[in-house]
């Protein structure tokens, strides 16, 4: 029997790409068979473009062909992504395709040109091979929220698998896609990582274009990468980073070549900690975390202190004002950037009501789901005359302090900030839907980051009960390099881990055709 | 005078007019405010000049047009408004079908230009507006509304994006104006300062430039404001003086007659000269203005506001100043100014003949040559037609010098603009001027003798100088300086006499 190309990462594909060894096309086929036969109870995409995907990769075999043919120098010049496959959470535009953002109110939409991301993945010679679920409008810490139905966890599917971007770490997850693209507005790349446990990072605030991402909340929004292991995710954020003129908000700061130049020796890369600086914030060993996600993260800490770090305990003062800001910032932008689904130009619309107003609210009323329409309350409220200074004002206020709290330790020569991503590990469907402030408090670790624009990523770092953890680096702006070295180190100082060896419990229950979807599970009493 | 606007002179005798003005510019740039889009969709079928980001599609974002952010600082320096060092863009938030983001990028907090003020010319004398601010935003889309409802039983309304985002410039006055006439000498000169100055070509029919207007009556002498209407809908400037005076006739008449007004938008009609009740605003609106975060804040440093000032070209006030000192009347130095083509033709020809008076240029200029650009247009030298600044300025410099008559030099100019025969071919076929006395005085001599009655009349004290002098001139061929015949006619009726 032929050997399973999905369990191999994705510089392990780029090896044998090169090598001829495998075509761009068996990779693209094998991920799709793949997705194909295991979503049913998974639910991690929301569009396979089967027809779209063989295309690219023939496309990519044949300039790999060329590429081989005109000498090493040639083959050294292309993507280390060049032919890999790639899933996109289905907020990412690609032209003619859809783009729902979970939602219904973006049923029928074809988004008309390519995202940046989308431009530089083929630019880079990746493969897409569709798009993703996601909580609406990437609005929510579970996947629950999608219009589409729920994601699982393959590590146990009958518990979410964190989100908004939760498609989009499932699959990586469940083997049916060694990258994926998502995003992370408080938490939505970094938290669905750590549940799934697989590796997930938010970039700097700038680094990656928005241009073509349907915003949700547009000086939080950040695209990143989500991988199996840290060189995976640090060469799909090589591929995805750099200024585009058309955000005005993404930075004219080189990417650095080091994100596909990390080492591939654990041993070396474990080196690097030596003399290295962390700093463990005491603010995000919450009150009411799982026990044995601090467990974990204290042993991940120790691991660092054994490998010749420093580690010391610090505080960021303005930490538990970091929920209440966000969901003030967070929605307030929402409110506007969600009023151009009116039905009038795409997408689901309601009309033939008395005059405009009524199609408007009835084209919203039925398109929105509950939590969209709670943050647009949320945010129409906090920036509504009379309350304006009182929310809205002041959270921007509490934000620069948020920022000031990292800076503060940043400039006293903190490397990074080690943390928990998430207090808790994957918890069931339906656990948090009837308390939306639980439901937030999942994102309580990894906001402040998104607050403060920096850099975070979460790598696994064991398991409580079986499920994985995820450990949270945290770096100064523009440190991307460095933070993927730390991570980088982490994992290699961890390779020989027991945990490492485990995979997702219900990966093999996944095989099963007549498996029950998620939305049944998530129906069913437990 | 109509009679609506003497009503409301005498109106304004028992109550104060407040009035405010606000003009909405569409600027001059290649580009929309925040895309790529050209802004050259004038006659364009609808929805060619769109992108994502006009259309406000998921996952598009503005960039800044850097240009339009020029225009409304030249403006701020042209009416000495105050620039800030930074300001920041907002987003203004109502639903509506023009509005494809649901939000409009706009500027609230921090205007691009504040405290300005511009001085017009007024049966009154002067009068000085001063201008609260000026800031830019993006225009909306365009609505079409069907008359009738279509097969599927519904009124349609269609929706042209061509406009959606072009760039657009909001001027506010303070509540300082007294009457309708300031208001349409206000909107005029604001027209020909942008204009001049190159930021809009401020077309009201067009809709590139739209007025409208807060009118409120308070009785004289007393302070608190009443109550605010605003007008909208006058497409020309005549249309906003008659809609003024109109609203102030009409709210006297009602506070006269005891009913309450209600704040509201009105609109003009120009086929009823009267404004008509649009909707109510005695709810406003909650636009709910925050930053933009899709757009960075906006630094304005000095250099680049100096650089800006250095493009400023000279204002019509003070080009009419400048006319003014040169010797043309006041009245013809406003008709000048006020004409884009008249102006370039006026600088064209003095540039020319620098010796040529600029009365003498103002005359020609206002006169013959406004009529033949009418019909045949300017040419790139900046004349009618075939004809050339030099050339004009040639004929002018002759006529001045008394080289030729007045009536023959008019004719010689008809002729160069009739087909652009060059100066020196035209004056070669005039005989030299007669300014010899003695050949002067011989057809002095002659008309004298051919008109006893003429004489006869002068002896019985009648005007019959001028008589004399046209025969003379007429005798020569227009070939005479008519100052000196008529001093030798003079010199010998008296002898005459």
């Amino acid at each position: 029997m032929a050997e399973d190309l999905t369990t191999l990462l994705a510089h392990q594909m780029a090896a044998r790409l090169r090598a001829g060894e495998v075509t761009s096309r068996e990779l693209a086929e094998a991920h799709l068979a793949r997705a194909h036969a295991t979503d049913r109870g998974l639910h991690a995409w929301l569009s396979l473009d089967d027809d779209r995907a063989l295309a690219e990769a023939d496309a990519a075999d044949a300039r790999l062909a060329a590429a081989r043919a005109a000498g090493p120098a040639a083959l050294d010049a292309l993507h280390p992504l060049h032919g890999v496959p790639v899933a996109l959470k289905d907020l990412v535009s690609v032209k003619g395709g859809q783009c729902t953002a979970g939602s219904r109110i973006l049923e029928g939409y074809r988004a008309p040109y390519d995202a940046h991301i989308t431009e530089r993945l083929h630019e880079a010679g990746a493969v897409i091979l569709g798009k993703t679920n996601m909580d609406e409008f990437a609005m929510g810490s579970s996947c629950e929220h999608s219009a589409f139905g729920p994601t699982a966890n393959p590590w146990d599917l009958g518990r979410v698998p964190g989100g908004s971007s939760g498609g989009s770490a499932a699959s990586v997850a469940a083997f049916q896609t060694p990258l994926s693209i998502g995003t992370d507005t408080g938490g939505s790349i970094r938290q669905p990582a750590a549940l799934c446990g697989i590796v997930g990072m938010k970039p700097t605030y700038g680094r990656v274009s928005r241009y073509g991402i349907v915003a949700f909340a547009s000086s939080l929004d950040q695209v990143g990468p989500f991988g199996r292991d840290v060189r995976d995710a640090s060469a799909l954020l090589h591929a995805v980073s750099g200024r585009d003129e058309r955000d005005s908000t993404s930075a004219p700061i080189p990417v650095p070549e080091d994100l596909v130049r990390l080492p591939s020796s654990d041993d070396e890369a474990a080196a690097w900690l030596r003399g290295r600086r962390f700093g463990v914030p005491r603010e995000y060993f919450v009150a009411g975390m799982d026990p044995g996600v601090e467990a974990r993260i204290r042993e991940a800490v120790a691991v660092l202190a054994a490998s010749g770090a420093s580690v010391e305990e610090v505080s960021l003062p303005h930490t538990d004002y970091g929920l209440a800001t966000y969901y003030i910032v967070a929605p307030a932008e929402a409110s506007a950037n969600l009023a151009r689904y009116d039905g009038v130009r795409f997408g689901h619309s309601v009309r033939g009501g008395e005059d405009y107003l009524a199609d408007y609210l009835a084209t919203r009323g039925s398109g929105f789901g509950a939590e969209v329409k709670r943050r647009i309350m949320l945010g129409t409220y906090a920036l509504s005359a009379g309350y304006y200074d009182a929310f809205y004002l002041k959270a921007l206020k509490v934000r620069t302090l948020i920022k000031r709290d990292f800076d503060v330790l940043f400039e006293a020569g903190f490397d990074a900030l080690v943390a928990p991503t998430s207090p808790d590990v994957a918890f069931r469907f339906g656990d948090k839907m009837a308390d939306p402030v639980r439901m937030y408090l999942s994102d309580a670790c990894t906001l402040p980051v998104n607050m403060a624009g920096l850099p975070g990523i979460s790598v696994p770092c064991g398991l409580s009960e079986g499920l994985p953890v995820g450990l949270q680096f945290i770096g100064p702006a523009w440190s991307e390099a460095a933070l993927l070295r730390a991570a980088r180190a982490y994992e290699g100082a961890t390779a020989g881990a027991d945990w490492r060896q485990v995979l997702p419990r219900d990966l093999a229950l996944l095989e099963d055709p007549g498996i029950a979807t998620p939305a049944e599970r998530a129906a069913a009493p437990h | 005078m109509t009679a609506t606007a003497e009503r409301a002179a005498s109106a304004l005798e028992r109550y104060e007019a407040v009035i405010g003005i606000e003009i909405h510019c569409q600027l001059r740039t290649a580009s929309k405010m925040f895309c790529s889009c050209s802004t050259q969709y004038d006659g364009a079928p609808p929805n060619t000049h769109t992108c994502p980001v006009c259309l406000g599609l998921p996952g598009a974002l503005p960039v800044m047009n850097k240009a339009a952010v020029e225009h409304v600082i030249a403006t701020g320096l042209a009416i000495e408004a105050s620039v800030p060092e930074h300001t920041q863009w907002e987003r203004k938030n109502y639903f509506y079908p023009d509005l494809p983001k649901g939000y409009q990028i706009s500027q609230y907090a921090i205007p691009l230009a504040a405290d300005g003020r511009l001085t017009v010319d007024t049966s009154a004398g002067p009068f000085t507006v001063l201008i609260r601010r000026a800031h830019l935003e993006e225009d909306t889309a365009k609505l079409a509304h069907g008359d009738a409802p279509s097969s599927s039983g519904y009124r349609t309304t269609l929706v042209d994006f061509n406009r959606s985002g072009a760039p657009l410039m909001e001027i506010v006055t303070e509540p300082c104006l007294r009457t309708a006439e300031q208001a349409r000498r206000y909107a005029e000169e604001l027209q020909l300062l942008l204009r001049a100055i190159g930021v809009s070509d401020a077309d009201m029919e067009r809709g590139q430039m739209r007025v409208e207007a807060n009118v409120s009556l308070r009785p004289r002498g007393t302070e608190p404001f009443g109550t605010r209407v605003e007008v909208k809908n006058m497409n020309s400037f005549r249309a906003v003086e008659r809609a003024i005076a109109y609203e102030i006739d009409r709210q006297a008449a009602a506070i006269d007659a005891g009913e309450p007004l209600s704040m509201e938008t009105r609109g003009w009609d120009d086929g009823r000269q009267a404004t008509y009740r649009m909707r109510s605003k005695e709810t406003s609106e909650d636009y709910r203005y925050f930053p933009e975060p899709d757009l960075p804040p906006l630094r304005v440093d000095r250099a680049w506001i100096e650089r800006i000032r250095d493009g400023v070209p000279e204002l019509p006030a003070a080009r009419r100043k400048r006319y003014v000192a040169a010797g043309i009347t006041p009245y013809d130095a406003s008709v000048i100014v006020a004409d884009q083509g008249m102006t370039g033709a006026f600088e064209a020809i003095s540039a020319a003949g620098a010796a040529v008076p600029a009365k003498e240029v103002a005359n020609f200029v206002t006169g013959p040559h406004a009529r033949l650009a009418k019909a045949a247009g300017l040419n790139p030298r900046g004349t009618a037609g075939p004809s050339d600044p030099r050339e004009i300025a040639a004929i002018l410099a002759a006529i001045a010098d008394g080289t030729v008559g007045r009536p023959i030099g008019r004719d010689l100019l008809d002729r160069h603009l009739a087909d652009g025969t060059p100066a020196a071919d035209l004056l070669a076929t005039v005989r030299s001027t007669i300014s010899d006395d003695d050949d002067l005085l011989a057809h002095v001599e002659a008309v004298i003798r051919a008109n006893p009655k003429a004489v006869a009349d002068f002896r019985a004290g009648k005007p019959v100088t001028g008589f004399f002098v046209g025969q003379v001139m007429r005798a020569t061929g227009g070939a005479a300086d008519a100052a000196r015949v008529t001093a030798l006619v003079r010199a010998r009726l008296e002898a005459e006499g």
